[in-house]
């Protein structure tokens, strides 16, 4: 009775099992160890030309779906009279770039935005599944193969940085290109930025420029009083920027 | 006799509960990923399989290699920090390939691609160096500028019309 009721059980059980076996556990690149980073990304406003190249290059190193962005340029326009209500604009995530302005009356500015791969993220702490998580190194990501596409994640994200990929129907966001940095290459937005507004960054690294460049700018997060523990620093950031 | 009458249900709902017990066990090692819990309430595989992904872009490093010639002329010039793939798209295919001719790289259009970057708009910071509409109009930019190290060379002669303006920091 007990090996019939054990076969009965252990049928499904071992149908997934050699699912996992087939799949094989993937490797990583031999020399990357988890515990020795911890990833971030600095983002000079001052440099930002709104040219558009890194959301042309992470939608094409990614497979970012036509109408979604791991990362997007918002154009913010200030005036002097109405400095807390800045109009913003980002059209298709500024992949072609942004109209031209010779309005020089009021202020203009570009902001690249991505996931801030928070050390204390609302939307890991949300996720009903544990499907997404914040890596040892300091990367918040979806494991595509257990989200159920419920989008609690994408509306505590307070960055808007997540959608529902519309094929596979998973959250997607930004993971910080983890293929290329973890075979010592900077990610695609970093790599394609002509200005170098945008620089990847490792906190852990005690030789990486970052440091001196926290310690000698005037830096800031988005959102701070969220206190989400954001990674991304962001050089110049007006205090008009939501 | 014992305080209870019927110890015996009892005994046997409590077999029942250890069993169900064992059986959730035995569930629950097939069922459960053997990577999760590796690194915290999660499956580990899921961090090793996002670095498996396959890539597009090659990284400078990649061109400089063969493109020694450019990667030079390049260093030398305002476009040192822009990195190859930034106007030529992803090459990784071009870059791996046995054959890198197969995957010949479609040469930039510089009358789109310049614009990209250089065209003026009072939104982008003061000192990058834009250019207007009014800027040799009908020409494309690499008639003049080499794209890789984008100072004038010489000056474009008998193109140059008396309205035309040169492109400076600061917008036109």
């Amino acid at each position: 009775m007990m090996n019939r009721r054990q076969i009965l059980i252990l049928l499904p059980a071992a149908a997934i099992a050699w699912k996992s076996v087939l799949a094989g556990t993937p490797e990583m690149s031999p020399n990357y160890k988890l515990s020795e980073h911890w990833w971030s990304m600095l983002i000079d406003i001052t440099k930002c030309i709104g040219c558009g190249n890194c959301v042309r290059a992470c939608s094409q190193e990614n497979n970012v779906p036509d109408g979604h962005f791991r990362t997007w340029v918002e154009r913010y326009h200030v005036n002097d009279e109405n400095m807390t209500e800045p109009v913003v604009i980002s059209p298709e995530g500024g992949i072609h770039g942004f109209p031209a302005t010779t309005d020089t009356s009021d202020k203009y500015f570009f902001v690249p935005k991505l996931c801030n791969h928070c050390a204390d993220s609302p939307c890991t702490q949300v996720c009903p599944v544990g499907a997404t998580f914040i890596s040892p190194d300091g990367v918040v990501m979806v494991d595509r193969t257990y989200c159920l596409g419920c989008a609690y994640c994408v509306q505590a994200c307070p960055y808007g940085c997540r959608y529902i990929h519309p094929e596979l129907e998973v959250a997607d966001k930004c993971d910080l290109c983890y293929h290329r940095i973890t075979q010592g290459l900077t990610t695609a937005c970093c790599e394609n930025c002509p200005t170098g507004a945008r620089q990847l960054a490792d906190l852990k690294d005690p030789k990486d420029p970052i440091h001196e460049f926290l310690r000698t700018h005037s830096v800031q997060v988005l959102k701070p009083q969220m206190a989400t523990g954001a990674k991304v620093f962001y050089n110049e950031l007006d205090g008009s920027v939501h | 006799m014992s305080a209870f009458k019927n110890t015996g249900h009892l005994l046997r709902f409590a077999g029942l509960f250890v069993i169900a017990f064992f059986i959730f066990l035995i569930v629950r090692h097939f069922v459960v990923p053997k990577s999760f819990g590796e690194y915290g309430h999660y499956r580990g595989n899921a961090i090793k399989e996002d670095a498996a992904r396959p890539s597009y872009y090659a990284g400078h490093e990649a061109c400089e290699g063969c493109h020694s010639d450019v990667a030079d002329k390049k260093s030398h010039g305002k476009h040192a920090h822009v990195n190859c793939e930034a106007c030529h798209g992803p090459q990784l295919a071009h870059a791996s390939a046995d054959d890198p001719s197969k995957h010949k790289p479609v040469l930039p259009d510089t009358t789109v691609l310049c614009k990209q970057c250089h065209a003026a708009s009072a939104a982008k910071p003061k000192n990058f160096p834009q250019v207007g509409d009014d800027h040799m109009p009908g020409m494309a930019c690499k008639d003049c500028h080499n794209p890789h190290s984008p100072a004038m060379d010489q000056a474009p002669a008998e193109k140059t019309a008396s309205t035309s303006k040169a492109p400076q920091g600061g917008k036109k």
